[in-house]
């Protein structure tokens, strides 16, 4: 690539579009202009900065056990096996998913698609990214302190009473960057409320300001409660009074029901704003309006909605009654429908639209595919006879990491592809993009394929010694798992090679619509030298119908 | 019991090929809709590539019916997983009466088990082939889960509560057991194996053992041991605590006006935490016994109320009004 | 939004050239914003409490003796003259936002001076009650290892509902320190007529705020005090 750009300083070169002379990235450059700025898209781009630094740690602790799991009885101790997967799941849940696609692309891009300046608060929105660093931090010195052995879960009474590992010190940490995910979906719903710009109605919204207005609704809601189930552990972990240990008078099934109340929802805050992602590439590569626009908008709400009367689904075999066990099953059936409405709209959307095959397309695709997996495994989990058999195995693994992993993060590279253009100025290599899209796709699954196998065989979840039976299907799943660390190592390189070495995009490389291409790239601190004004519908391409 | 590759797992048990046909169903559905899906991208993504100049792109409005149709027809059929999946959970979950009960102590990181008969064994538990099988379990620390995948069942053990599971196994051999909620550093080896044998092998296997005295004796000496009959009289009249005979399953009204089952955990909770529930017209003078008794010795004397009920049906409980 | 919505007729000073923000329009796109901003922000705080009072309801049902024995030794009195000083404070904070519509600077610095000094002795009070359960004698600090002068039916629940009261009554005065920490703010610069210029948002916004603050201590005192005394 960088060859090619050698040889070609000629009048076509020079015609090319280039970069503008003044925008949000060189109009200062002091270490000050970037720790204090209130430029939701510095403010986006120092998220993207600490999501990915969190990213490769969970993923370095997945490869290291996952190597561990080539063998049927471990190399590690069990106490370190326990300490990585802990490890894994905390910073990919709150430090990745939770806040990769609203804080990162939202932040940068929600300003800009509704045509604003910035977001409603952006002191507020400086504030979060600190709490988030803050509760970072915490993770980080458990992890260098020694490590926590409780699961993401935080299951009580091991978490409460039980442990041995530094469980006050991670659950401070959650419980501030719980902070920063509220302060963020409450500065996205005031944004969405009262910044639009002239013309731009509810019905012209982009489907990605639709699903991050339905995400940040669940952010305000849910998190207070995980917040204070966690606070309510430490409380008695550092006093000794009995709220969730039985010993002490307390009631363990409570946490699990204060713990799902949100970290149900919680599933949907990761997954929601991917699903925005994937209408918007849908639409550009299709060059089409995305198909039952309103559908999908309200879809997101449903979804929102529905996701906080299913938490129940996580305790068919705790105990609970069985008639509670039935009513939340129904209840997870249900919300099976506005997911189905949005995969059969995006296929819909495909549908005498013009099909161009770039690197974002490849995921979305990718995603479309992963995620009606991953939503009709999650079929399985509902129906409660199946349940009881594959709850706590692999199965349950699989089935989450088709939708966080197959689903958000396929979404999230797609979304990086797209709007990094818009993001940086400058173009990725192709095929080198396409390249690692066809390896993530690959390598994922053969990593989590195998999963769902070995978890109706009853290979039971957060396992380090297993018989020897499950050994080849492990295998499978460890060599996929290198695959995949590799194909997420591929984009991070050619992405920052392309900040130097990369091709000038131009204001709209794909000719796309909307609102965040019509102002340059990278755009000017202010977003837009004049306020926009909208007086057409979103996803209007040429020949596209209106409903 | 897993030591060679398989790609499914052996079936054992009078549910387990039940949920095995939901299960093929579901993944006859999964199969049917990804295809359908990824298919349909493939295809239009192809024809309608920008390259095919060959291709009809002139749009009409969309019919209504075309959306509402699949907002519909996926209704029927998750209704119809719904109840498929919610009767057999009823099944499942709902213990025949004539079923053999056996008792499940779970702690870091071992399961312990005593046989009606009072035989006892850890992570070991011997069955009869084709009988239904009542497990009543209990933790005395973190939240474990019994699992056996060939059965198909799971339940989790919680500490301060009774849990209970049951099953027949149809097969003869060993099956593997697990823990299926994580437990601390020794989760993964918190397992052990079902033994099916034929009745009459199980009943030699159950006189083979050292200690056989059946529960409610022990709970009996247990009774004696800590004279809990200075209290709580065998006959009826009144003590300073309620007579306990033939009180297992009746109503009895506590101080505080609500009525109670008097149910295993109950005379649990009354062992542990006597001042919770007192019965109406007594002093919660009784101490507590946590900490004296264990989770097994509670069981036994539980066995030991239970066989007075049925050695004394006709006598006369307490009353309850 | 664009077309900004005409303010209720209590307020005079439409959009006279007041400053607001840069990335906002005009003044009433700021002020609408901070409001729902604030409105959001106390619909989170409804669910931060929600879940400790659901944790509350659960044990009170399930420990009715525990509970109703433990709420007789709460010291009522002082309960009881901390919701007065509570809902007075609520009082003058809501005429303190009047005198910010009205422009009043003199008024509106004695409110919330008046709405400080209440908010304080609301928080003596609360510290004297605390520090009664620490007496010698009479403790009953939930901590393990301390003495728990107990002496009513289920102790062990007890404890529970002791570790309720001082979770639920700490967070909320934790609520009412950074209300007081507000006040302190407000009050240095409405002394020099900041908020007095029609640009009241910030002493409108503080009074939304300590508003909820007395709510939650209006649920909080039947709950944690009134529960069975008759």
């Amino acid at each position: 690539m960088s060859a090619e750009d050698k040889n070609q300083p000629t009048a076509a070169q020079l015609a090319a579009p280039s970069l503008p002379k003044k925008h949000y990235l060189n109009s200062r450059y002091s270490p000050g202009s970037w720790l204090l700025t209130k430029d939701h898209k510095r403010i986006g781009l120092l998220y993207l900065m600490s999501i990915t630094f969190f990213f490769f740690i969970g993923g370095a602790a997945a490869v290291l056990f996952r190597l561990e799991l080539m063998t049927p009885q471990g190399e590690l101790q069990p106490d370190t096996y326990n300490k990585l997967f802990t490890l894994h799941g905390i910073t990919m849940v709150f430090f990745f998913l939770i806040p990769a696609i609203p804080a990162v692309l939202g932040n940068f891009l929600i300003p800009i698609m509704i045509g604003a300046r910035d977001l409603a608060f952006p002191r507020l929105n400086l504030l979060s990214w600190y709490l988030y660093m803050v509760g970072g931090a915490f993770t980080i010195y458990v992890m260098l302190a020694g490590g926590v052995d409780t699961g993401w879960t935080f299951y009580t009474p091991y978490s409460s009473t039980y442990s041995n590992t530094y469980v006050m010190a991670t659950a401070v940490g959650i419980f501030i960057t719980g902070f920063s995910s509220i302060l963020t979906g409450l500065n996205i719903l005031v944004t969405v409320h009262k910044m639009r710009a002239p013309g731009m109605t509810w019905f012209r919204l982009p489907l990605f300001v639709w699903s991050n207005y339905a995400t940040s609704l669940i952010m305000v809601l849910g998190t207070p409660v995980v917040a204070i189930a966690i606070l309510l552990v430490a409380i008695e972990r550092g006093f000794g009074i009995g709220i969730f240990d039985p010993r002490l008078g307390g009631d363990p099934i409570l946490f699990q029901h204060l713990f799902w109340f949100y970290s149900h929802p919680a599933v949907y805050i990761m997954v929601l704003p991917a699903m925005g992602v994937v209408s918007e590439l849908v639409a550009t590569f299709s060059r089409n309006r995305v198909f039952g626009y309103r559908f999908v908008a309200f879809a997101s709400v449903a979804i929102a909605v529905l996701s906080f009367l299913v938490w129940g689904h996580h305790m068919f075999v705790s105990g609970q009654s069985i008639y509670e066990g039935m009513v939340f099953s129904f209840l997870s059936f249900l919300i099976a429908i506005p997911s189905a409405i949005k995969v059969f709209n995006w296929t819909a959307t495909l549908y005498k639209g013009t099909v161009t095959f770039d690197t974002p397309l490849l995921y979305a695709a990718g995603f479309i595919g992963l995620f009606t997996v991953g939503g009709m495994t999650g079929l399985f989990l509902s129906a409660l006879a199946v349940d009881v058999h594959v709850h706590d195995t692999y199965f349950i693994v699989a089935h989450f990491h088709y939708i966080m992993v197959g689903g958000t993060v396929m979404a999230y590279l797609g979304g990086i592809h797209y709007w990094w253009p818009k993001m940086t100025g400058r173009m990725y290599p192709e095929l080198w993009a396409r390249i690692s899209a066809v390896l993530v796709f690959v390598g994922f699954n053969l990593t989590f394929f195998p999963q769902f196998i070995l978890g109706y065989l009853g290979m039971p979840r957060r396992y380090h010694v297993y018989p020897d039976g499950f050994q080849v299907l492990n295998v499978m799943s460890s060599a996929g798992a290198s695959i995949l660390g590799f194909a997420y190592l591929f984009p991070m390189c050619y992405l920052l090679w392309s900040l130097k070495y990369g091709k000038p995009a131009g204001d709209n490389p794909w000719n796309a619509i909307g609102l965040e291409w019509q102002t340059t790239s990278p755009p000017p601190t202010e977003n837009f030298t004049k306020t926009p004004i909208v007086d057409y519908e979103a996803y209007a391409y040429p020949g596209s119908i209106i409903h | 019991m897993n030591k060679e590759f398989q790609l499914f797992p052996e079936a054992a048990s009078s549910v387990a090929s039940s949920v095995d046909e939901l299960y093929f169903f579901l993944i006859g559905l999964t199969i049917f809709f990804s295809v359908l899906v990824a298919g349909l991208i493939l295809y239009f993504a192809i024809k309608y590539r920008r390259g095919n100049r060959h291709v009809d792109r002139l749009q009409h409005p969309a019919p209504i019916w075309l959306e509402l149709s699949w907002i519909l027809f996926p209704i029927p059929i998750l209704l119809f997983i719904f109840f498929w999946g919610a009767s057999l959970f009823f099944k499942i979950y709902r213990p025949p009466d004539n079923a053999t009960e056996i008792t499940v102590v779970a702690e870091q990181w071992m399961w312990k088990l005593q046989q009606p008969s009072g035989r006892r064994e850890v992570d070991t538990l011997h069955v009869p082939m084709n009988q239904p099988v009542r497990l009543k379990m209990i933790s005395q620390d973190v939240i474990h889960s019994f699992y056996v995948p060939a059965f198909r069942l799971k339940q989790d053990v919680i500490p301060g509560r009774y849990s209970t599971l049951w099953f027949e196994p149809t097969k003869e051999g060993e099956f593997q057991l697990f823990c299926a909620e994580y437990c601390g550093t020794e989760h993964s080896q918190m397992i052990g194996k079902v033994v099916v044998m034929e009745p009459n092998e199980y009943q030699n296997w159950l006189a083979g053992g050292t200690t056989n005295e059946p529960p409610e004796v022990t709970g009996a000496k247990l009774f004696e041991q800590y004279r809990c009959g200075s209290c709580h009289t065998l006959d009826g009249t009144r003590g300073r605590g309620p007579s306990l005979i033939g009180i297992f399953g009746k109503q009895v009204r506590l101080n505080n006006g609500r009525v109670v089952k008097v149910d295993d955990d109950y005379i649990r909770k009354s062992i542990y935490t006597p001042a919770a529930q007192v019965v109406e017209g007594y002093q919660p003078i009784m101490p507590t016994y946590e900490g004296q008794l264990s989770e097994e010795a509670v069981m036994q004397i539980i066995a030991y109320m239970k066989s007075m009920t049925q050695q004394a049906p006709a006598a006369q409980g307490e009353k309850t009004e | 939004m664009h077309t900004p919505e005409a303010l209720s007729t209590d307020d005079p000073h439409g959009h006279t050239g007041l400053e607001f923000a840069h990335h906002f329009d005009d003044w009433q796109q700021e002020y609408q914003s901070k409001s729902l901003g604030m409105w959001l922000f106390l619909v989170t705080e409804v669910m931060f409490f929600g879940g400790m009072f659901l944790v509350y309801m659960v044990y009170r049902y399930q420990f009715t003796p525990a509970f109703d024995a433990s709420s007789r030794l709460l010291n009522l009195w002082a309960g009881a003259i901390n919701t007065v000083v509570l809902l007075a404070s609520s009082f003058t904070v809501a005429l303190a936002v009047h005198a910010a519509h009205l422009g009043n600077r003199k008024m509106l610095v004695r409110l919330l001076a008046a709405t400080l000094l209440l908010g304080v002795v609301f928080l003596g009070i609360k510290a004297y009650e605390y520090s009664e359960k620490f007496q010698p004698g009479h403790q009953l600090v939930p901590v393990a290892g301390w003495a728990f002068d107990y002496h009513g039916p289920e102790p062990q629940q007890a404890k529970l509902f002791f570790g309720l009261y001082f979770a639920m009554t700490g967070v909320h005065a934790l609520h009412m320190i950074i209300g007081i920490g507000i006040f302190v703010y407000l009050l240095w610069f409405a002394r020099q007529g900041r908020y007095t210029g029609g640009n009241f948002v910030s002493v409108e916004l503080a009074g939304l705020y300590w508003h909820f603050v007395d709510i939650i201590w209006i649920f909080l005192f039947p709950l944690l005090y009134l529960v069975d005394r008759s």
